[in-house]
C-alpha cells in the first residue's frame, strides 16, 4: 500500500525524492515517518474496504462510474463477476478489469434456444472462458452457468486450474458428458456444491463413465449434489457410500434410476437433508413394498423443506410423504400426473409452502385446494401435461380466480391455460398487488377470452396497471395493439417481457419501446411487427441486454440500420436456410450491445450486420 | 411466417391412414376431442381447426414434454419411464446428435425435428407424405433411415410409429441416391 499512489493526483511532496538517492533515501524514509499515506491513497483503503459490503453488480457498477479511483478500487474488490450476455464482453477484456474475481456468472444462448428457436451450435462456448481464467483467476471458488455450450475438455481444465474450486452450477447447459462430471469429482477436492439442472448430457450409452465413483474418499466437503438431469444410471453403491460419507451434505436430488427402494437407503445415511429429490418414486422390478419404511424416512427427516423428482410417481407411494408436508416450504410435482382427489391429502397440509410446481391434471379443482391452503403462496408454477394447442383445457380462469383469491401474497406465476377471460386476470391483478412475474401461457394461439370473445388486452393491461413492481411479463392469446398501450403506459418496472402471436402493427412495438424504460430483455416471436417498430427502440437499444424478434416482418434493411446506426450494438441475423432471401421478411434476429464488437465464432448460418 | 402451409394438408391425410398401435395417444384422438369440444362451446364456434405443430409453441422445454408420453401402459425394456434415446447422424454433419423418439407423436414430427437440429445443412423441403414415399425422391432429396434390432438397415415410415420406436436402433440421414438403393433392396 506504499506504492505511488497514481498520478491523478499530482500533489507527491512527502515522496519527492532526489533520483540518484532515491532507492535507498526511501527506505530510510519510509523507517522514519509513522506510516502515513497520502490522504487519497487513505481513501483508497477505506474505499475498498467499504466496497467489499456491496455485492450487487448494480451498485458496483454505479460506484464504479464515480472516478478513476473508485473504479480502481472496485475493480480490485470485485469478487462475484456477473455476465448476463457472454457476447458482450471478451474473457480478457473481462480479466483484465476484474483482477480478484472469485466467483463468475456467466450466461450465453438466449432464452428461446430453450424452445428449439435457436439452431444447433449457434455458440456461448465456456472454453474461451476457461481458457482465460485458469492462469488468471487461481483463487476461482465458483461458476455458474446457464445456457453456455461446456465441453468435457473444459471441465478437466476446470477442474485442474482451480485448487479452491467449490461450486459449480449448470443450468441449461450442453455439451459435457459424464466423462466431464468425472472430472470434477475427482479433481475438485474441496468440491461443496455439483448442481446439475435441466442440462443436456449427451453420453453415448455405451461410453457412460461412473462418475460417482471417482470422488475421492473419505469425509467430503458436499453441500449439495443436484443430478436428476442425468440421463442413465449411476452407481449407486458408489452413491450410497458418497452419502454416507457426506455430513455436511443438505441437498440431493437424484435422478429417475433411483427407486423408493434405494431413495430410503439414502435418506436413512442423510436425515439432515433440507432439499429432496426424489427419483423416480416407485419401485423397480422385484423390490418389494417400501410404504412403511419410506414414510419413516420422511418422518426422520425434521429439516425437509423443498421436495421434488416423482419423476414417474407410483401413486401409492404419495402419502408417505405426508409427514413431511406441514414443514416444506417448496414443492415441485410438476412430473406427477395426478389429479385432484391425489393432489388433496397432500397439499392440504402444505400450510407454509411458498413455491409450488404442478402439472395442469389436477385440474381447477386441485388449484382451488392450494388456494384454501397455501396461504403464505409466493410463486405458482402450472405446466400442461399434453403441451398442445389442441389438448383439453385442464386448468382455466377458473383456478385462476381462485388462486388470486387465496395466495394474496403471490409473487410470481407460470400458468399455461387453453384459454383464459379478462375477468380472471383482472381479479389477479386486484387481489395480487406484490405480483413481480406475471406469465400467462393460453396455448391457444390468437384466443380471446372464452367469455366475452373480446382480446385479452384489458387483462394484461390491469396486470400492469395494478401491480405496481411487475417486472416480468409474459403474454398471450388474442392481444391487439391496445395491450402494448397499456404496457407502455403503465409497465414503468418491466424488465422483461415475451410476446409471441400477439399485435397488429408497429405501433405494439413502438408503445412498448418508447414506454418502458426499464426494459432490458425483450423476446418476440410470430408478430407483425416491421422494420418501423424495430427503429422505434434506437434510442434504448444500449440500455438492454438483448432484443430477440423471430418471425415478425423486419427486414435486412432495418436491421442494418439498427446496426449503422448504433455502432456497439452487435446484430445477428439467424438463417434457418442458406439461401440468400434479401427481400423477404428476417427469420430470427437477435441483436445485443457489445464492447467488443461482432463475434469471432459465428457459425455459418449466423450473419454479423 | 409461422410453419409450413402443407400441414394442413397432411392433417387430412392422417385421417384416412391405416394404424396399428395403441388407442388415444395418436393425432386422431387429440382432433376428434377437440372437434367435439367445439360444437358444445359457444365461443368456440370462432374456433379454427386444429392447427399444425409450430416450432418451440407452447413454451415447454423438453424434459416436460416427455410427460405427455409417460402413460403407464406404454412399458417396454427401458428402466423407470425413461426415453428412447437413438444416436442421429447425417451424411456430411461432422457430429452426432441424440434424441428421444418417445417424445414424437409420428414421422412428420419427428422429419419437423430433425429438420430443425440439422437446420443449417442443405435439406430440401418437407415432402407432404406422412408414409415417406421413395419413388417420389428426386437426386437431391434426403431420406431418413434407421437401423432396426436386427442390424439392417430400412427407410423410416413403412411401419407404423410404434412399431417403428420400439425397433429402431438409431438413425440416419442419407442422401436420395443412397436411399433409393436401399429402397429397392428386398
Amino acid at each position: 500500500m506504499l506504492e505511488n499512489c497514481g498520478g491523478d493526483n499530482g500533489d507527491d511532496e512527502r515522496w519527492s525524492l532526489h533520483p540518484d538517492e532515491a532507492s535507498q533515501t526511501k527506505f530510510r524514509q519510509v523507517s522514519s515517518i509513522v506510516c502515513m499515506p497520502p490522504p487519497d491513497q487513505v481513501l483508497e483503503n477505506v474505499l475498498e474496504i467499504v466496497l467489499c459490503f456491496l455485492t450487487s453488480h448494480r451498485d458496483r457498477n454505479a460506484a464504479s462510474l464515480v472516478c478513476k479511483s473508485w473504479f480502481r478500487a472496485e475493480a480490485q474488490t470485485r469478487q462475484e463477476l456477473f455476465i448476463g450476455n457472454c457476447y458482450a464482453v471478451s474473457p480478457a477484456r473481462a480479466i483484465d478489469r476484474f483482477r480478484g474475481v472469485r466467483s463468475l456468472v456467466l450466461k450465453g444462448k438466449p432464452r428461446f434456444a430453450d424452445f428449439n428457436l435457436v439452431p444447433l451450435g449457434w455458440g456461448a462456448r465456456f472454453s474461451p472462458w476457461v481458457a482465460g481464467m485458469s492462469p488468471a483467476y487461481p483463487w476461482l471458488e465458483r461458476i455458474c452457468l446457464k445456457r453456455m455450450t461446456v465441453a468435457d475438455a473444459d471441465l478437466v481444465l476446470l477442474a485442474r486450474s482451480f485448487t479452491s474450486f467449490r461450486d459449480l452450477s449448470l443450468l441449461s447447459c450442453d455439451g459435457f458428458t459424464t466423462a466431464g462430471l468425472a472430472a470434477i469429482a475427482e479433481n475438485c477436492r474441496r468440491l461443496r456444491s455439483l448442481d446439475l439442472i435441466e442440462n443436456d448430457v449427451e453420453d453415448d450409452e455405451d461410453e457412460v463413465v461412473d462418475w460417482v465413483s471417482r470422488f475421492p474418499p473419505g469425509k467430503t466437503c458436499l453441500e449439495s449434489l443436484v443430478f436428476d438431469c442425468v440421463g442413465f444410471a449411476v452407481n449407486f453403491g458408489a452413491l450410497e457410500a458418497l452419502v454416507a460419507r457426506s455430513p455436511r451434505l443438505r441437498r440431493l436430488r437424484v435422478n429417475d434410476y433411483i427407486s423408493v427402494g434405494r431413495l430410503c437407503r439414502l435418506m436413512s445415511l442423510a436425515p439432515q437433508l433440507t432439499h429432496l429429490g426424489t427419483g423416480s418414486f416407485s419401485t423397480f422390478e422385484g423390490e418389494g413394498d417400501f410404504r412403511a419404511i419410506l414414510e419413516s424416512a420422511f418422518m426422520a427427516s425434521k429439516s425437509l423443506v423443498c421436495l421434488s423428482g416423482y419423476r414417474n410417481l407410483a401413486i401409492d407411494y404419495l402419502p408417505t410423504i405426508y409427514p413431511a408436508c406441514a414443514n416444506l416450504i417448496s414443492l415441485n410435482l410438476s412430473y406427477a400426473q395426478i389429479t385432484a382427489d391425489m393432489l388433496g391429502p397432500v397439499i392440504t397440509r402444505c400450510h407454509n409452502l411458498q413455491t409450488f410446481w404442478v402439472l395442469d391434471s389436477v385440474r381447477d379443482e386441485g388449484l382451488q385446494m392450494v388456494a384454501a391452503t397455501c396461504k403464505n403462496l409466493r410463486e405458482l408454477r402450472v405446466f400442461p401435461l399434453d403441451p398442445t394447442e389442441d389438448s383439453e383445457g385442464s386448468v382455466s380462469d377458473i383456478g385462476l380466480q381462485a388462486i388470486s383469491e387465496g395466495c394474496k401474497h403471490l409473487e410470481s406465476i407460470l400458468y399455461f391455460c387453453q384459454s383464459m377471460t379478462n375477468a380472471a386476470v383482472v381479479a389477479m391483478s386486484n387481489n395480487c398487488q406484490d405480483l413481480l412475474v406475471f406469465r400467462l401461457c393460453i396455448m391457444g394461439r390468437h384466443r380471446p377470452d372464452h367469455l366475452t370473445g373480446e382480446p385479452m388486452d384489458e387483462g394484461f393491461g390491469a396486470i400492469v396497471q395494478n401491480c405496481k413492481n411487475l417486472t416480468r411479463l409474459a403474454v398471450s392469446g388474442l392481444l391487439t395493439d391496445n395491450a402494448f398501450s397499456y404496457i407502455g403506459k403503465y409497465g414503468k418496472s418491466v424488465k422483461t417481457l415475451s410476446v409471441a402471436f400477439a399485435g397488429n402493427s408497429d405501433l405494439g412495438l413502438r408503445y412498448v419501446l418508447e414506454g418502458c424504460p426499464k426494459l432490458q430483455k425483450l423476446e418476440i416471436r410470430d408478430s407483425p411487427f416491421g422494420d418501423a417498430g424495430l427503429l422505434s427502440g434506437i434510442h434504448h437499444y444500449y440500455n438492454m441486454r438483448f432484443l430477440w424478434m423471430s418471425s415478425c416482418k423486419i427486414t435486412l434493411t432495418g436491421c442494418k440500420e439498427v446496426a449503422r446506426r448504433l455502432p456497439h450494438m452487435v446484430v445477428e441475423v439467424i438463417r434457418d436456410r442458406p439461401e440468400d432471401d434479401s427481400g423477404s421478411f428476417m427469420e430470427k434476429a437477435y441483436m445485443y450491445r457489445s464492447l467488443v464488437g461482432p463475434r469471432n465464432d459465428a457459425p455459418p448460418f449466423v450473419k454479423l450486420l | 411466417m409461422e410453419g409450413r402451409t402443407d400441414l394442413e394438408y397432411c392433417d387430412n391425410l392422417e385421417a384416412t391412414e391405416l394404424r396399428l398401435g395403441l388407442p388415444g395417444i395418436d393425432r386422431a384422438a387429440a382432433v376428434s376431442k377437440a372437434n367435439k369440444r367445439a360444437s358444445g362451446d359457444d365461443c368456440d364456434l370462432k374456433r379454427s381447426p386444429p392447427k399444425a405443430q409450430v416450432v418451440g409453441w407452447p413454451p415447454v422445454r423438453s424434459s416436460y414434454r416427455k410427460n405427455s408420453f409417460q402413460e403407464k401402459r406404454l412399458e417396454a425394456a427401458d428402466i423407470a419411464g425413461a426415453g428412447i434415446f437413438v444416436k442421429v447422424s447425417m451424411d456430411g454433419a461432422p457430429y452426432l446428435r441424440k434424441i428421444d423418439l418417445r417424445i414424437y407423436r409420428g414421422y412428420k414430427e419427428l422429419r419437423e425435428a430433425l429438420e430443425d437440429m440439422f437446420k443449417f445443412l442443405p435439406f430440401p423441403s418437407l415432402q407432404c407424405h406422412e408414409i415417406l414415399d421413395v419413388e417420389a425422391c428426386n437426386e437431391s432429396e434426403d431420406a431418413i433411415a434407421y437401423e432396426d434390432k436386427d442390424g439392417d438397415w430400412m427407410l423410416a415410415g413403412d411401419v407404423p410409429w410404434e412399431m417403428f420406436i420400439s425397433s429402431c436402433r438409431r438413425l440416419r440421414i442419407m442422401k436420395g441416391s443412397e436411399a433409393r438403393g436401399l429402397a429397392s433392396s428386398p
